[in-house]
């Protein structure tokens, strides 16, 4: 889960990171109060979950009222990836002496904590990461929570040349990876982090992201989410407990099991037709499960077929079988139907859907074969 | 032969009184898997299907023997049944469980090092070895006895793949769910390197996906040391960047983990890639004449 960076700022701020201090405004009278208070020149940047913002023109300064008065409507109509801007925050300009790059991560091949350093700051860490590997430095936990000191001080000192940064960042990192664990965070990343002309550090960006398999632990950073950056129809669908992407294609697609699903994909694709979707059922589904992804499904109109591919283990055959049936008598499916079930129960779903005069296939290929040449 | 379970493993099941936790011991004494023991707090002294329960890990595996731990428990209870088991000092340890948390797996993965456990899943279908013992989720029937080493990162896929090795007679000596999730226990290189030094094992059909580096660690793995015949399908080649496809794991997130990339390293590395999944059999005895 990500949240927005105003949102990020505070738990910074709550974290004993320094912080510019800013405010949000959705309208421009707001903006030109808090602007004035504040005193121009100030920032103006986007309120999005998605990256980009910077190119999109989503971060400006303005030097005054009548600036402020042009650029935050700009800003505030702007879509950034297909997501309409609702919020801007509002910060002073700092006057930048020296800028780094900070973050702690997950290192999944390793399986280990890591913080990254960089002195290289305010630009493309990935881009840094290809052309200048030298300037970015890695700290790895070791499994631990707390840095280990003895590793940390020649990490330290390689990273940041100056004594006095070396004690700012490390205190920094010190209080980051302490909300890093408290919040079961996947990233947090500072960039840039500053030195300013008076010699005082700041964070003037935030970027936090979420385990998602954690938030049940975390019912407060749960209540930070922004569902309007989230397909409805992708929510919809986790809320019944269904995995769902939504594809260009038209071949609609239910299966169980996420490998399955991505390779009935790929098989419609290699035999000429293009997915509508991705779905995955979950295990042990039960009928209920079977209806609400076709009625998902649905909703997309570019659909021309529904493909269900089933390899029953602890999901029983019968069971999809009767949501199949479910469906057809609740939604009046306007769209043809292929099926294919093998596993646990096959032999009683297949007599299930027999009586209702719908047809099985017997492999995988040919029952996207079929969807493929219903969807021409 | 077979890689890691076989007929002699004695299984001890945590969660053995929940939901899944029991309808799964069941189907595996059916198949024959010498199920000696499980585990749930508060309810030790009862018997599920004839299998005594204990409080504790350390108490079963002292009073049955077990060496090896299937986990069943709800995700939030997972790290905890997994560090009891490093401690009782568990040979084996297959965590069916999907939705652990990452930072839970991070500690688990570091309490395992220098200890003897070997460590599968989280969110995984768990292993068989067809006619021995079935240690997970998987049906068994579809399975049969064989030359063929199965390594997978999913669940149901496997499941094809293995259905339709036993239709064209191609038997298998162990197949291992390795599971869906950033961060697991044994990767494909851990499984390799077992298939690799099993006499029995004749082929292997190694079963991928987007997301992660571990493909290009296998393909680096086989260029070096294996030389029986590889097999591989690559799932996600018409999955959209950035999007989570069903598993944690399975998302693209730079150009090194698309299927595409994956392919290229391992057909680098002499693995024959099927475009498939039925098209595995025939590539197989092709590469094992």
């Amino acid at each position: 889960m990500k949240i927005h960076e105003y949102q990020a700022i505070e738990l910074f701020k709550k974290a004993g990171i320094p912080v510019v201090p800013g405010q949000i405004a959705t309208e421009l009278d707001e903006a030109v109060q808090v602007a004035e208070k504040m005193g121009f020149p100030v920032v103006l940047k986007a309120q999005v979950l998605v990256g980009g913002r910077g190119k999109a023109g989503g971060v400006k300064v303005v030097k005054d009222k009548q600036e402020l008065k042009k650029v935050f409507p700009q800003i505030r109509n702007l879509k950034i990836k297909g997501y309409r801007v609702e919020r801007i925050l509002i910060v002073p300009t700092v006057k930048i002496k020296k800028e780094f790059y900070l973050a702690i991560t997950i290192d999944y091949a390793k399986s280990d904590v890591v913080v990254i350093a960089s002195s290289a700051g305010g630009v493309d860490i990935e881009e840094t990461a290809k052309l200048h590997p030298e300037q970015i430095h890695k700290f790895y936990l070791d499994g631990k929570k707390e840095i280990d000191s003895q590793r940390w001080n020649p990490f330290i000192k390689a990273a940041f040349p100056e004594t006095s940064q070396q004690n700012q960042i490390s205190k920094v990192f010190q209080n980051l990876l302490t909300l890093f664990f408290q919040y079961d965070c996947s990233l947090a990343e500072i960039n840039p982090f500053v030195i300013d002309e008076k010699g005082h550090p700041c964070a003037l960006d935030a970027k936090i992201n979420f385990d998602d398999n954690a938030l049940f632990r975390h019912p407060e950073i749960q209540a930070l989410a922004d569902t309007k950056f989230e397909d409805p129809d992708e929510t919809e669908a986790k809320q019944h407990g269904l995995s769902f992407v939504k594809m260009d294609g038209k071949v609609g697609c239910i299966v169980n099991g996420a490998g399955l699903a991505m390779a009935t994909m790929d098989v419609i694709k290699l035999l000429g037709g293009e997915p509508a979707n991705f779905l995955d059922v979950g295990g042990s589904s039960n009928p209920e499960k079977v209806l609400n992804a076709q009625k998902i499904i649905l909703k997309n109109s570019n659909v021309k077929v529904i493909l269900i591919n089933i390899f029953g283990g602890i999901t029983r055959c019968d069971d999809i079988a009767n949501g199949i049936i479910a469906a057809q008598k609740e939604l009046k499916i306007p769209v043809p139907l292929v099926v294919r079930l093998t596993g646990t129960n096959e032999k009683e779903a297949k007599a299930i859907l027999a009586q209702n005069k719908i047809n099985t296939y017997p492999s995988m290929r040919e029952v996207v074969k079929k969807a493929v040449e219903l969807a021409k | 032969m077979s890689i890691l379970i076989n007929q002699n493993t004695r299984v001890l099941v945590q969660g053995i009184t929940g939901r899944d936790g029991s309808f799964h011991t069941e189907r595996m004494l059916e198949y024959g898997t010498k199920v000696v023991a499980g585990v749930t707090p508060g309810k030790g002294g009862q018997e599920i299907f004839g299998v005594p329960v204990f409080n504790t890990v350390a108490e079963a595996k002292e009073k049955t023997k077990a060496n090896t731990a299937v986990i069943y428990v709800p995700a939030k209870f997972a790290k905890d049944a997994i560090l009891e088991d490093i401690k009782a000092g568990i040979d084996l340890i297959i965590c069916i469980t999907e939705g652990v948390p990452t930072l839970d797996m991070v500690e688990a993965k570091a309490t395992l090092k220098n200890t003897r456990t070997r460590f599968i899943g989280p969110n995984c279908p768990g292993l068989i070895s067809p006619g021995k013992c079935k240690v997970g989720i998987m049906p068994g029937h579809i399975h049969k006895p064989g030359p063929v080493g199965v390594i997978s990162r999913s669940g149901t896929l496997t499941y094809e793949v293995v259905y339709n090795l036993t239709l064209n007679n191609l038997g298998q000596s162990s197949c291992v769910g390795l599971g869906g999730d950033p961060i697991i226990g044994m990767r494909f290189v851990d499984a390799l390197e077992l298939f690799n030094s099993d006499p029995e094992t004749k082929g292997i059909v190694l079963v991928g996906e987007i997301g992660g580096g571990d493909e290009q660690l296998a393909a680096e793995y086989i260029k070096v040391n294996v030389k029986k015949p590889i097999v591989s399908f690559i799932a996600g080649k018409t999955a959209p960047e950035g999007k989570r496809m069903g598993h944690a794991g399975a998302i693209i997130s730079s150009g090194d983990t698309t299927a595409a990339a994956k392919i290229k390293v391992l057909t680098d590395a002499g693995v024959t890639i099927v475009d498939f999944p039925d098209e595995i059999p025939t590539a197989l005895k092709q590469r094992l004449k």
